[in-house]
């Protein structure tokens, strides 16, 4: 049996030789109703080694991690900690053992504070005061700051994430799940993860990876497994693959790929925003300094920067969900807008899509036909004379599901019973078919798997050939690069000029997200000229 | 002076039932669980602890029958609410009608009955001292209890492990469940502390309050309480506050019904509503952000296994 698994081990030759893997599971299954989550799933993860688990939303990733850190017992099959069948009771007794766990949607407590958050992943033996201490050295440590007194509701979704590694860290594990840990990071945090991560794998730890960042796997992970509908599908070594083969292995068949149309034509400015600044309304909030950009019919602006810098308001600014005092701060299709509500904003011909798709972007337990209604009442003739047009929120429906290939298991089902990826594509579909001449849009493809990705940001582009403005806020560089024109980054409230897209490379990013200026170094270079 | 002194004994003794069920009920949301059960309970409360002290002659026993009453009302309303995830509300509403019924029932013989009210400290020396020495020394045993009660809630949600993760459960059941906490389970005893609470409550009025027991003689304080916990914005200082403010209004109404102030007595009867609301809600301003509710409260969490 040991020998039958070195043959089918995929790491290099030699490297595990003697020892027995960290982490085992054996067939292992898992099965809802008549649904095969995991079905019959082999894993090996090796000390020393950080392996990748790929796969599309729906794949099984989620409840392979879930069975691992005990938080849901598998249905069959059985898992193996350094040799030793086990059956984990719960999540501390997996902690006990020596796992831990970052998870992508954040198990934090938005009412409490950073310190009592860390003190609840923990054993609670030592005083929350020792407790205290030792979270302000492991996050200098590591470089990942932390404020132990502020409560979590007022932090950034990069704080938030902070928070996670740390607590996780601090339980000093011997195997650690990361899931998605770099989709809010910026190049520079992410790099900085990285060399925490390489740090954490050589101290004789291992680490199980997830993430949708095929590059990243490449360069970081030893091994990748690659899960589809359930299955195990290979595991192999990600740098002897192209990302275009993994994504094939996930995906089982080729992703379109995103494309410009050529010879985009820019018309005539469609949103333009004149000297706004703007005061939080809550106290820990990011005021806005002077910023003003034109976006012209045609184009798509990035706006890239770390969360927690300004992005959210901005949108809250543009979207009329705060409104400003000067009308002229906002103008859309050539109309003072700055002190109109959000409904007047979408008779003007704008569209927004923000952030959170749940509890902002929709109403979780509302059908999407009502979701439909709730942005499209003003402007899409869904509602005569104060009723319901039932028929028309319907078919707005079912034209976002096959435009933007929703899949759902009713023809109207709830707005949370769709995953992630799913109701990405309707919500942005819903705007889109709206056909808005202006339209924002704030992290269009957060934690949404490549074929989603694809299908969402191909819209974009779309809508932009036809003539509207697009104005996209993302955390992630490549899908900037992929689609916009030109790219402003936003820090501390303040702006960036734009950067045309051919110029804007990471490193000139990564330096504005930081909070430098680039003038320095432009002027070294125009004297080098 | 003396009838200063009468105003702020029966204040204490007006406020006393209000505020133990109040810090009962304040654990029980803290966890996220909405128990609108509380009239309910302490109506048993005050029915059994009334037979119980009638049968043995002990308020102390008494006072027992009524926590273990409360805490059965309460066990109902987890079994309903917790284990089989029925809505809160329904369920509390429920438990409420069915506990004005069953406390007719059990009280229905004690009707009529009288019992020695529970016995009031003194100390020699210190029980004489004018105008304070009554009301600091001279008060009954149910009074200083339900002032460490507040004090030892107090302390236990915000100073120890077990409070943060009663606090957790309320705030965000699914990550509290994700790092492995028994939601269920912390829910539960959460709710049985605020049933014993509310019994004890009940029982403290026909054995302290009023020396005899009468059907429907909560008269709608546990509502009061339910109310208190919400404009307390769930915090014990500010439950404090609201609990002696309310008791207060309501007797010094009473009083000044008494010495004919010219206001209709509708309006007098309602200052003490009054008054709580605009004194909590200004207190409550100065929170800057963030939810003041326990975020998870009333929602009904059912663990994937």
């Amino acid at each position: 049996m040991q020998a039958y698994q070195r043959m089918l081990d995929p790491t290099p030759n030699g490297l595990h030789s003697g020892e027995s893997p960290l982490l085992q599971t054996l067939g292992l299954s898992k099965r809802y109703g008549d649904f095969l989550a995991n079905d019959s799933i082999d894993i090996d993860i090796w000390p020393k080694e950080i392996h990748a688990l790929l796969g599309e939303n729906g794949a099984g990733k989620s409840t392979l991690v879930k069975a691992i850190y005990g938080l849901i017992q598998p249905s069959a099959g059985e898992i193996r900690w350094q040799g030793e069948p086990i059956v984990l009771s719960g999540p501390s007794e997996a902690r006990s053992r020596g796992i831990g766990m970052v998870f992508q949607h954040f198990s934090l407590f938005d009412n409490l504070t950073v310190a009592e958050n860390v003190a609840l992943g923990l054993d609670g033996k030592e005083s929350f005061k020792d407790m205290s201490a030792r979270l302000e050295q492991v996050s200098k440590t590591y470089g990942l700051p932390l404020d132990p007194r502020r409560e979590v509701w007022q932090l950034s979704v990069g704080e938030r994430q902070r928070i996670e590694i740390v607590r996780a860290l601090m339980q000093d594990p011997k195997f650690l799940i990361l899931d998605e840990p770099t989709a809010v990071l910026t190049p520079q945090e992410a790099d900085q993860l990285f060399i925490v991560l390489e740090r954490l794998k050589a101290e004789g730890r291992a680490i199980l990876y997830i993430s949708h960042k095929l590059e990243e796997v490449k360069r970081l992970c030893d091994t990748a497994t690659i899960l589809r509908g359930g299955k195990k599908v290979d595991t192999c070594n990600p740098r002897l693959e192209t990302a275009a083969s993994l994504a094939r292995m996930m995906v089982g068949g080729e992703i379109k790929e995103v494309k410009a149309a050529a010879g985009r034509q820019t018309t005539i400015p469609r949103l333009v925003v004149n000297d706004l600044s703007l005061t939080p309304d809550e106290a820990h909030g990011v005021r806005l300094e002077h910023i003003s950009f034109e976006l012209k019919g045609g184009e798509i602006l990035g706006i890239a920067g770390v969360a927690g810098n300004g992005q959210d308001e901005l949108f809250a600014a543009l979207s009329g969900e705060r409104l400003s005092k000067d009308p002229g701060t906002v103008v859309i299709e050539g109309i003072a807008a700055g002190h109109l509500s959000i409904t007047k904003r979408r008779k003007l011909g704008a569209a927004f899509v923000p952030e959170e798709r749940l509890g902002h972007g929709t109403a979780p337990r509302m059908r999407l036909s009502e979701n439909a209604l709730l942005t499209g009442h003003a402007a899409s003739g869904m509602v005569h004379r104060g009723f319901i047009d039932t028929a028309a929120t319907l078919k707005t429906v079912d034209r976002a599901t096959e435009t933007f290939d929703v899949r759902k298991a009713k023809r109207d089902p709830e707005a949370a019973s769709l995953s992630g990826g799913n109701l990405q594509k309707f919500i942005v579909g819903r705007e889109i078919l709206r056909n808005p001449a202006v339209l924002v849009v704030s992290q269009p493809t957060w934690g949404v798997d490549a074929g989603a990705a694809a299908v969402i940001r191909q819209a974009l582009l779309d809508l932009a050939t036809a003539g509207a403005a697009v104005l996209v806020t993302s955390q992630d560089l490549d899908e900037l690069a992929e689609i916009a024109d030109r790219i402003a980054v936003m820090f501390h409230g303040h702006l960036s000029e734009p950067l045309a897209t051919r110029d804007a490379t990471r490193e000139k990013l990564g330096l504005l997200m930081g909070g430098s200026s680039l003038e320095p170094k432009e002027a070294a270079h125009a004297v080098g000229a | 002076m003396e009838l200063v002194e009468a105003i702020i004994l029966s204040v204490l003794a007006a406020s006393t039932p209000l505020l133990i069920a109040a810090t009962g009920e304040l654990v029980t949301e803290r966890s996220g669980v909405l128990n609108l059960g509380v009239e309910g309970m302490m109506i048993v409360g005050a029915a059994c602890g009334f037979g119980g002290a009638w049968l043995t002659g002990s308020i102390f026993i008494g006072a027992l029958f009524g926590i273990v009453a409360g805490t059965l009302m309460s066990l109902v309303f987890a079994l309903m609410a917790l284990g089989l995830a029925v809505n809160q509300v329904a369920t509390g509403l429920a438990l409420t009608i069915l506990g004005v019924g069953l406390s007719g029932l059990i009280g229905a013989r004690f009707v009529g009955e009288r019992i020695t009210p529970a016995a009031h400290l003194h100390i020699p020396g210190l029980t004489d001292i004018p105008l304070i020495g009554r009301i600091l020394f001279g008060e009954d045993a149910f009074v200083y209890f339900s002032l460490a009660l507040i004090i030892g809630v107090w302390w236990f949600l915000y100073r120890t492990r077990a409070g943060l993760i009663l606090r957790a459960c309320g705030d965000n059941h699914v990550s509290a469940h994700a790092l492995g906490y028994p939601v269920l389970k912390i829910r539960m005893l959460a709710v049985m502390f605020g049933g014993a609470c509310a019994g004890l409550a009940g029982a403290y009025l026909p054995l302290a309050y009023t020396p005899f027991f009468i059907p429907g003689m909560t008269a709608g304080r546990g509502w009061i309480a339910l109310a208190l916990v919400v404009f307390a914005s769930w915090r014990p200082g500010r439950l404090v506050i609201g609990a002696y403010l309310f008791g207060a209004v309501t007797i010094l109404q009473l009083h000044a019904q008494g010495w004919g102030v010219g206001i209709p007595s509708q309006f007098m009867s309602a200052l003490p509503y009054l008054a709580t609301v605009i004194v909590l809600v200004l207190l409550s301003r100065a929170r800057t952000g963030g939810s003041t509710a326990p975020a998870a409260l009333g929602t009904v969490f059912v663990p994937d296994r």
